[in-house]
């Protein structure tokens, strides 16, 4: 799974407050999510994104609350991989089942506007901006089926059950 | 292998095999649980999932809370999403001013020491105040226990905490994991699971020992567990026990008797200092309820504090009993009494003024001193406002100056 990509880079502790503020969560309509998206932290974000972009975060991305709605934001926004150097688990999990990509990378030097090319199964990133590398955190093979599958929803409509080597 | 500490046991417990950290686990639910912010996309990733009935309808339930009752038209809509999907698949549902999830799960009985519990509310890991596993998920996550009855873990490491000694006088579980969020910080825990024990847990009510479990994701941890010597529970139930020669990824010892009340500073949970470091902040909302701090022990602690006296005309006090048993209780004893003629407003039960969506929203610039879990920015609905967390009981004293206060200066 190859991801190319323009970046957009952000802080340390990013929450999911921040991501999607609470009061817009209480929906089913994605667009309506997308449109909120980092609102609270960038309000010029949405207008910049373009799709494909890539959203980079410090330590402990996605950190606070278990809502879904955070990395759907993104997603539907038009994020095509989230690159941290640490994320909050439940955030973790919740872009997995999302199908929503992302790689860890503990020593990462991503500077905004920076273009980056990413081999999710290899866990290699290319900063073609910088002509480096670093090195991604290999994710637990379930994760990898889930995301292969495009999200838990396609894994379990397809395996119905999960499975674990 | 070596032995293993309670969350590694209870996983094995619930996995049919004996497991060890970074192992990767399925493992049986025993329950499962949703609030209005997740249960309409859980219930839509269910059906296209393809799935049609619950694996167990007695082992899930529906809690309508976040928003609650409804402050608007389309919000009423995804509550009657809830109740539709309850009638059809005979799943238990709380409705409105019913209580807050975590509360109710615990309360009810519906959540038992020694069970595993996935909630779709990153609180989930309150249960550990009972002697539970419990951790927060996402929708989609909740969807495939909705279909299977099972998930995956990747057990965790365990970070162990062992607590000493006595808190002093108007100093309170609240106050003490403020102090390990400090000290941990905010991603401290991340991917582990934390274990607390020590002689200082033994005389702690459930209510008290909730909210030191409800703010472990405060740090990161997947789960949080209080040692259950000691604990109180209206039913008998078996204590799971590390065992000794148990391996921890670290040991942190603290003596809580030397604990002050502690605040935690505009816009993070960890950034905590002791009150006495803290200035004085003058303050225009105050805040007691929450999963965290709106259980009766901590309303009747906030009254023994506003007995007989009026808040300051600056300061408007909201307070949500965490549930309507809670509520209820409080308006038998006289503590609702106290806190009306103090000048508190008493609104329904639920999580709206902690995650901002109604009931208590901040103007512009306003500090508001809250009992909740979390200041993120705009956390309380309003990104230009500030948000200090502490306890009920120090809460209850900033309401009557107008300023953060320490308790003990009251008089």
């Amino acid at each position: 799974m190859i991801i190319k990509g323009v970046c957009h880079v952000f802080g340390d502790n990013i929450d999911t407050d921040r991501i999607i503020a609470g009061k817009y969560t209480k929906t089913l309509d994605l667009q309506e999510l997308a449109s909120h998206v980092m609102e609270d932290l960038d309000p010029g974000f949405r207008s910049r994104l373009n799709k494909g972009d890539i959203v980079v975060g410090g330590y402990n991305f996605g950190c606070g609350s278990s809502r879904e709605q955070a990395p759907l934001a993104l997603k539907t926004a038009g994020v095509s991989l989230v690159v941290a150097r640490s994320f909050a688990r439940i955030f973790f999990r919740n872009s997995i089942n999302i199908g929503l990509p992302l790689i860890e990378a503990k020593d990462h030097r991503i500077a905004d506007q920076d273009e980056l090319e990413t081999d999710l199964i290899h866990g290699t990133i290319t900063n073609l901006s910088q002509n480096a590398q670093y090195k991604g955190t290999q994710m637990p093979s379930v994760m990898v089926d889930i995301l292969n599958e495009g999200g838990l929803t396609n894994y379990l409509k397809k395996y119905g059950a999960f499975k674990v080597n | 292998m070596s032995g293993q500490t309670v969350i590694e046991k209870l996983i094995s417990n619930h996995t049919g095999k004996k497991v060890c950290r970074n192992e990767i686990a399925i493992v049986e639910v025993d329950g499962i649980m949703a609030s209005d912010t997740t249960a309409p996309l859980a219930i839509k990733a269910f059906e296209e999932m393809g799935g049609t009935r619950v694996w167990d309808r007695d082992k899930m339930f529906l809690v309508i809370d976040h928003a609650s009752p409804a402050p608007n038209e389309r919000i009423a809509n995804l509550h009657d999403m809830m109740r539709r999907f309850s009638r059809e698949q005979g799943v238990k549902l709380y409705d409105v001013g019913e209580g807050i999830c975590h509360q109710l799960m615990i309360e009810k009985h519906h959540v038992k020491p020694g069970q595993i519990f996935f909630g779709a509310d990153s609180h989930t890991c309150t249960y550990g105040a009972i002697g539970a596993f419990g951790t927060g998920v996402g929708s989609t996550d909740l969807a495939g226990i909705m279909l299977t009855g099972k998930t995956w873990v990747k057990v965790p490491d365990t970070l162990k905490i062992v607590l000493n000694n006595t808190l002093r006088p108007y100093v309170s579980t609240k106050d003490l994991i403020l102090f390990l969020a400090g000290q941990l910080g905010i991603e401290g825990a991340t991917y582990k699971s934390i274990e607390f024990t020590g002689d200082a847990l033994m005389p702690l009510s459930v209510d008290s020992r909730i909210t030191i479990s409800n703010m472990v994701i405060e740090m990161g941890a997947k789960a949080g567990f209080v040692d259950t010597a000691g604990l109180q529970l209206p039913y008998n139930f078996d204590s799971v026990k590390p065992d000794d020669d148990a391996e921890y990824e670290a040991v942190y010892e603290y003596d809580v008797s030397k604990l002050e009340p502690m605040i935690a500073l505009p816009h993070s949970p960890d950034n905590v200092k002791p009150i006495s470091e803290v200035g004085s902040v003058p303050i225009q909302q105050a805040f007691i309820g929450s999963c965290t701090n709106g259980k009766l022990e901590d309303l009747r602690q906030a009254a023994k504090i506003l007995k007989g006296k009026k808040i300051d005309p600056r300061v408007r006090l909201m307070v949500t009993p965490a549930s309507k048993e809670v509520y209820h209780q409080a308006l038998l004893d006289g503590t609702a009494e106290i806190l009306m003629a103090a000048g508190a407003t008493l609104l329904p039960s639920g999580c709206g003024p902690c995650v901002g969506t109604h009931l208590g929203i901040p103007g512009n610039g306003e500090n508001v001193l809250s009992s909740t879990n979390r200041n993120f920015q705009g956390r309380m609905g309003n990104r230009n406002a500030n948000v200090y967390l502490a306890s009920p009981v120090t809460v209850a004293a900033s309401a009557l100056t107008g300023q953060i206060t320490h308790p003990q200066n009251i008089r």
